[in-house]
């Protein structure tokens, strides 16, 4: 099929070795001695993957992702990361939230520098953060407080100080999930256009199956604790809205996940 | 956050998304309007010479403005105001520092640390329930009328609600963002200094301007009971030699003085919580 091919031409581009490989072998986690959220899951993503979790409320996909990020110890199992445990502490893996978090006593531009350590300089840090924040165009807002700012560029603020830092796991819990649809459309292609040009490895929490048939390379369907789907999403980037092969695809994932209610 | 959640609550609004005070009328745009604040007291101040011009009330009980002037001008020119106003603000501002120090510091530690709440809040909560001023018999009989005395009870004074606000304002900041800190790397020092007092500040403000009333108008009582150099022992004195002129000016040095503290504060209050909408154009 050409689109194979034009996905493997992508992948020839894009600087792969600048993710992470994270592997999970039998994890599982339940909080105080009740019933367990995650249960026994195995999954490898492979340095570069954009994988997207769905599942619906309650089904542990936030706890999946906490517990790669190493916010959770797990309750058994074991999380590795290019193979070996805990590497590279917190340094090469961001999290970006469903809400902006950002302090609102600070400038846009030292908001996104909180995304770099005290060890780099000063001057380093405000140029990095204004290169990042140029990526996300909101360079002009470098000097504002962030409650001038709309829900949308807020978002985008919150983007830049995750990837400030050029993480080489970028962890998405629903970070589009309270912006209105167009700012959520643009910032699904800024998202996408960043991760390919930097090519870290991305996972994206969300209930919006449209928004991961439209994002993602793979996709883990998750209920409770466990993965109930795993499946790649082989149509080439850059992806049209409303495509029929990923209409197909939505379909199908949301057919799996409403067949499941009692 | 909390404006755009005002928002969404008020559909037909969206379109003053910016402004600080939606519900406020637009301010008036003339030259006049800075000046508009001070209408009334001016015709107050007018009106209550024109009484006393006119012998509607007895300047014997109640001295126009203008005799109430002439005293402060007598007392400037003898020394004796600058003296006893500073006397007055020194210990105004001593009493404020130990006390609103203390209370800051208690507020911060018992914020910070569960162990520190639960061995002072108890006892600290238990002592607030004293008005501070039902201990100026003690106050005598332990300091006399020295110094010690009113530094003693205005520190008191100000005490709790610096203590109170302070503990108030860093419980209520916003865990998330303290949870982003924690993730994105701050150690203990960092989210101090960068989220936990930032996010405290304005409740640690309003705090402040609460102990800066309670402060003058215990430095009064403390003065006008006990003292003899001062505002308050002033206007006692003057009321001895039926100087009602001069009792009036030490009240009206009072009321400038609370406005003084209060205005300083706002200026403050402006500077430090910019970043707050709610502050920026008050």
């Amino acid at each position: 099929m050409s689109a194979a091919t034009a996905l493997r031409v992508e992948d020839a581009a894009r600087p792969r070795e600048a993710g992470l490989a994270i592997t999970l072998r039998g994890l599982s986690k339940s909080f105080d001695g009740g019933a367990a959220v995650i249960r026994g899951l195995d999954l490898h993503v492979p340095a570069g993957q954009f994988v997207a979790v769905v599942g619906r409320s309650g089904c542990g996909k936030s706890t999946l992702l906490r517990l790669i990020l190493g916010l959770e110890e797990p309750t058994a199992g074991r999380v590795s990361i290019n193979g070996g445990s805990g590497q590279g502490a917190g340094q090469s893996k961001k999290i970006m939230f469903q809400e902006p978090r950002l302090l609102p006593w600070t400038r846009v531009a030292d908001n996104v520098a909180v995304g770099l350590g005290r060890e780099t300089p000063r001057a380093e840090r405000r140029k990095r953060a204004l290169a990042v924040l140029d990526e996300v165009g909101l360079a002009e807002k470098a000097g504002n407080w962030p409650a001038t700012l709309s829900g949308g560029q807020r978002q985008r603020v919150a983007l830049a100080r995750a990837l400030v830092s050029r993480p080489a796991l970028l962890a998405l819990d629903e970070p589009l999930g309270a912006l209105d649809a167009l700012t959520r459309i643009e910032m699904q292609a800024m998202i996408e256009r960043i991760w390919e040009a930097q090519g870290f490895t991305a996972i994206l929490v969300t209930h919006d199956v449209g928004e991961a048939v439209a994002m993602a390379d793979r996709i883990l369907v998750v209920e409770e604790g466990a993965i109930a789907l795993d499946v790649a999403v082989d149509v080439p980037r850059p992806r049209r809205r409303g495509d029929a092969a990923l209409a197909e695809l939505e379909g199908r994932i949301l057919d799996r996940l409403l067949g499941h209610r009692a | 956050m909390a404006d755009s959640a005002a928002i969404r609550s008020l559909p037909g609004r969206a379109h003053r998304a910016e402004a600080a005070a939606p519900l406020r009328l637009k301010p008036l745009r003339l030259p006049t309007a800075k000046l508009l604040p001070w209408l009334l007291p001016t015709l107050v101040l007018a009106g209550w010479q024109a009484a006393a011009s006119f012998g509607f009330v007895s300047t014997r009980f109640m001295p126009a403005p203008l005799d109430v002037a002439a005293a402060g001008w007598r007392l400037a020119q003898t020394g004796e105001l600058w003296e006893n106003l500073w006397v007055s603000f020194a210990r105004a501002a001593a009493g404020f520092l130990i006390g609103g120090g203390i209370g800051l510091t208690f507020g911060l530690a018992n914020g910070l640390s569960n162990l520190s709440e639960k061995l002072t809040d108890t006892t600290l909560q238990m002592v607030r329930n004293i008005p501070h001023l039902s201990l100026i018999p003690l106050v005598i009989l332990w300091f006399g009328i020295d110094e010690g005395a009113k530094l003693f009870l205005v520190a008191l004074g100000v005490f709790f609600p610096v203590y109170a606000n302070t503990l108030h304002g860093i419980r209520s900041v916003d865990p998330q963002l303290i949870e982003m800190g924690r993730v994105y790397g701050m150690n203990r020092r960092e989210l101090f200094w960068r989220v936990v007092l930032p996010g405290a500040l304005p409740s640690i403000f309003v705090g402040v301007r609460y102990a800066l009333g309670i402060m003058w108008l215990t430095l009064i009582v403390a003065e006008t009971i006990s003292a003899n150099s001062g505002l308050g022992y002033m206007a006692m004195q003057a009321r001895e030699f039926m100087l009602v002129d001069v009792v009036v000016l030490a009240i009206l040095i009072y009321a400038a003085l609370g406005k003084l503290a209060d205005s300083l504060t706002r200026a403050l209050e402006r500077r430090c919580l910019a970043w707050n909408p709610a502050y920026r154009n008050a």
